[in-house]
C-alpha cells in the first residue's frame, strides 16, 4: 500500500496530509511506503504509476466547517476538483487522478482524505480542529478495516 | 456593439487571475489582466533573515521554478561577498537549471498549452484521443525532475543549494543512470519540437523587444549582461536604472516597464532570439526544420521555442554529466561582508532579478525580488490589444478561447507575479 500526504506544511492547515503521512510512517509497519508530497500532479500520476492501493490526504477547501473530513473512493467518479484548489498549481490530485484514468494507469484502489482547513496563512500553526481531524484519519487509515 | 468578455478564473495558468476586455461600439476600449492572488509579501519577509536562509526562503515562491529562485538569490548574494562560483561547482548548477527548464517546459508544453492548439479544454481530454503525445510529455518532465531530485536532493524545492556552492556534491558514479535518462529525453525533446511544430498557428506577429540576459559563451541561463534587441546592453547590477515596477490598481502584482519604452518581453522568445547563434548546430537545426528562423516573433509559436530550449536543455545536460568529476568541496568558502548584490538568472519564463542588501554580520537588510510574469504582465496586454480588433466579429466563445490562448503564450506563473486568471468581455449589452 502506498500512502501520499500533500501539502506545504509552511502554510498552515494546508500541513495536513503531511502531518498524517509523518505519523503513519512513525508506526514503521511493513509493506507500506509512505511519502510526502507538494501535489504537483505529474509527479503525483508517477508515484502511483504501477500500485495498487493508494491512499492520498491533502487539505480541502470548501464551504464546509474547518476538520470536516472528506473521503472519496476512486473508481467511477471523478474527484471534485474546486475542493483542492489550493494544492500548489493548475495540476493537481483532481487532474492527475483524471489523467491516469483516461491513460488506463489508474491504480484499482485510491481513496482521497480530503481535511478541511481553516487557514492557510504563511507560517501558521494547524488549527484544533484540524489536529483532531488529523488524529481520526490517522486511525482509520491504521485501523485493520483499512489494511 | 457593446460588450464586456470576462473570464473570472483563468485556467491552466499559474496561480489566481482573471481577465477583462471592454468593447463599445465595436470597437475595444479596454483590456485589463487582473491579478488578484494577494500579494506575499516576501520581500518584507526576508528582512532580517540571515543571507543564507535566502536561497530556501525564496524557493518557496514557486512550486514550479524554485531552482530559479535559489539561482537568482544565491549570484546575488555572492556577489556583494565578492565571491565567485567556478569549475565544477558552476557545471552542476548548470545541470540543475537543466533540470528544471526541462520540468517547466514539458510540463507547459504538454498539460496546459497543447490543448488549445489541438482543441480539448485540457489535458485530461486530451489524453483520450493523443495517449502517447500525453505519456511522452509526462516521461520528458519525469526526465526534468530526476536531475533535480538527484543535484537539488528532492523534486519540488530543492533543498542542496547554498550561498558558495551546495552542501553535498555528488559522486560521478551515482550520476550515471541519468545519462541513460537523458539520453532518452534528447530523443523525446527532439520529438516534441516535430511534433509542435506540425500544429497551426494564428498569424499574429508583433515588433516586440526582447529582453534576455547574454553570456559569451553559453545560451544564458546564470550569468550574463541584461540585453535586448534595441540595444539595451547592461550589467545586473544596473536592472533598476533601466526598469522600473509600478502598481496598478487593477492587479495585486506590479508591473514592470522598461523606462524609456515601456512593455518588453521575457522569456524563450526572447532568450532564442538574442542568443540563437549559442545553441548548439543540432538545436538550430531542429529549430529550422521546425520552420523557425533565427528570430520568432509570433508569440503562439513560443511553444515550438520551448521546445527547442527542453532540447538544448537535455543536450546541455548530457554534456555536463560527461565531463563531470566530484569536486574536491561541495562549496567554496563563504566569508561574510557587509554591502550590496544583485543577480540575475533565466527562470524558464524569463528573467528573475533578485537584490540584497546585507549587513556586516550576513543580515539581510533590504530584499527586492522582480519575477518574469509581473515583467510580461504589460506585453500581454499589449499582445491583447493587437489581437483583440481583428476578432471582435467572432462568436464570443471562440474569442475568449482564443484570448485565453494569448494569455498562455506566456506560461504566465502568476503565484509567482504576486506578489492569476478569470476573463471578461464587456460589450457594454
Amino acid at each position: 500500500m502506498l500512502i501520499i500526504g500533500v501539502g506545504n506544511e509552511m502554510r498552515g492547515d494546508d500541513g495536513a496530509g503531511i502531518r498524517v503521512a509523518r505519523r503513519i510512517r512513525e508506526q514503521k509497519l511493513p509493506n507500506l511506503t509512505v511519502l510526502e508530497h507538494s501535489g504537483e500532479g505529474t509527479s503525483l500520476m508517477e508515484a502511483w504509476k504501477h500500485r495498487n492501493q493508494v491512499i492520498v490526504i491533502d487539505a480541502a477547501h470548501s464551504d464546509s466547517p474547518p476538520g470536516t473530513i472528506h473521503r472519496y473512493e476512486i473508481h467511477q467518479k471523478p474527484l471534485p476538483s474546486n475542493l483542492f484548489r489550493f494544492s500548489t498549481h493548475t495540476f493537481g490530485i483532481a487532474e492527475a487522478i483524471e489523467l491516469s484514468r483516461a491513460l488506463h494507469e489508474l491504480p484499482a484502489s485510491i481513496i482521497v482524505y480530503g481535511i478541511e482547513a481553516k487557514a492557510f496563512d504563511t507560517g501558521s500553526a494547524l488549527s484544533p480542529e484540524v489536529q483532531s481531524a488529523i488524529d481520526f484519519v490517522v486511525d482509520e487509515i491504521l485501523s485493520p478495516q483499512s489494511r | 456593439m457593446h460588450k464586456i468578455i470576462r473570464v473570472d478564473t483563468l485556467a491552466r495558468v499559474e496561480g489566481e487571475g482573471s481577465l477583462y476586455i471592454k468593447i463599445r461600439n465595436g470597437q475595444l476600449a479596454d483590456v485589463k489582466l487582473k491579478i488578484f492572488e494577494p500579494p506575499r509579501f516576501f520581500e518584507a519577509l526576508l528582512r532580517g533573515r540571515k543571507y543564507s536562509e535566502a536561497p530556501d526562503i525564496t524557493a518557496r515562491i514557486c512550486g514550479i521554478c524554485p531552482v530559479a529562485y535559489q539561482m537568482s538569490s544565491v549570484h546575488a548574494i555572492e556577489q556583494a561577498f565578492g565571491l565567485q562560483v567556478e569549475g565544477q561547482l558552476r557545471q552542476l548548477r548548470r545541470l540543475l537549471y537543466c533540470g528544471e527548464w526541462i520540468e517547466s517546459h514539458a510540463l507547459h508544453i504538454y498539460m496546459l498549452h497543447a490543448p488549445d492548439f489541438l482543441g480539448y479544454a485540457d489535458a485530461i481530454q486530451m489524453a483520450k484521443d493523443h495517449p502517447e503525445a500525453v505519456k511522452r510529455g509526462l516521461e520528458l518532465k519525469k526526465a526534468g525532475n530526476e536531475i533535480v531530485r538527484l543535484i537539488g536532493g528532492r523534486e519540488i524545492h530543492p533543498i542542496n543549494v547554498r550561498v558558495g556552492g551546495f552542501y553535498r556534491a555528488p559522486h560521478k558514479t551515482e550520476l550515471v543512470p541519468l545519462l541513460e535518462t537523458m539520453k532518452k529525453a534528447r530523443d523525446l525533446a527532439e520529438e516534441t519540437v516535430r511534433w509542435s511544430s506540425s500544429f497551426s498557428f494564428p498569424r499574429f506577429e508583433r515588433d516586440y523587444e526582447f529582453v534576455s540576459l547574454r553570456h559569451p559563451g553559453e545560451y544564458p541561463m546564470n550569468e550574463g549582461r541584461i540585453v535586448s534587441n534595441k540595444g539595451l546592453d547592461i550589467s545586473v547590477r544596473d536592472f533598476e536604472q533601466a526598469f522600473e515596477e509600478e502598481h496598478v490598481k487593477h492587479s495585486n502584482a506590479l508591473q514592470s516597464a522598461k523606462k524609456d519604452a515601456g512593455a518588453y518581453l521575457v522569456g524563450p522568445l526572447a532568450r532564442y532570439a538574442n542568443n540563437f547563434d549559442l545553441l548548439t548546430k543540432s538545436v538550430q537545426e531542429a529549430a529550422r526544420s521546425a520552420g523557425l528562423d533565427t528570430v520568432c516573433r509570433n508569440p503562439f509559436q513560443s511553444i515550438v521555442v520551448r521546445a527547442v530550449e527542453t532540447l538544448y536543455a537535455c543536450e546541455e545536460a548530457l554534456r555536463i554529466l560527461s565531463s563531470y568529476d566530484q569536486p574536491e568541496k561541495p562549496s567554496i568558502e563563504v566569508t561574510v561582508q557587509q554591502g550590496m548584490g544583485y543577480g540575475c538568472t533565466e527562470a524558464p519564463r524569463g528573467i528573475l532579478y533578485h537584490y540584497y542588501q546585507i549587513d556586516e554580520k550576513g543580515t539581510i537588510q533590504n530584499a527586492k525580488i522582480v519575477p518574469p510574469t509581473s515583467q510580461n504582465q504589460k506585453m500581454i496586454e499589449s499582445d491583447l490589444r493587437e489581437f483583440i480588433p481583428a476578432r471582435l466579429t467572432l462568436p464570443e466563445e471562440t474569442l475568449t478561447l482564443q484570448c485565453e490562448q494569448a494569455i498562455r503564450n506566456y506560461d504566465p506563473c502568476i503565484s509567482c507575479a504576486t506578489h492569476f486568471l478569470n476573463l471578461k468581455v464587456d460589450r457594454g449589452e
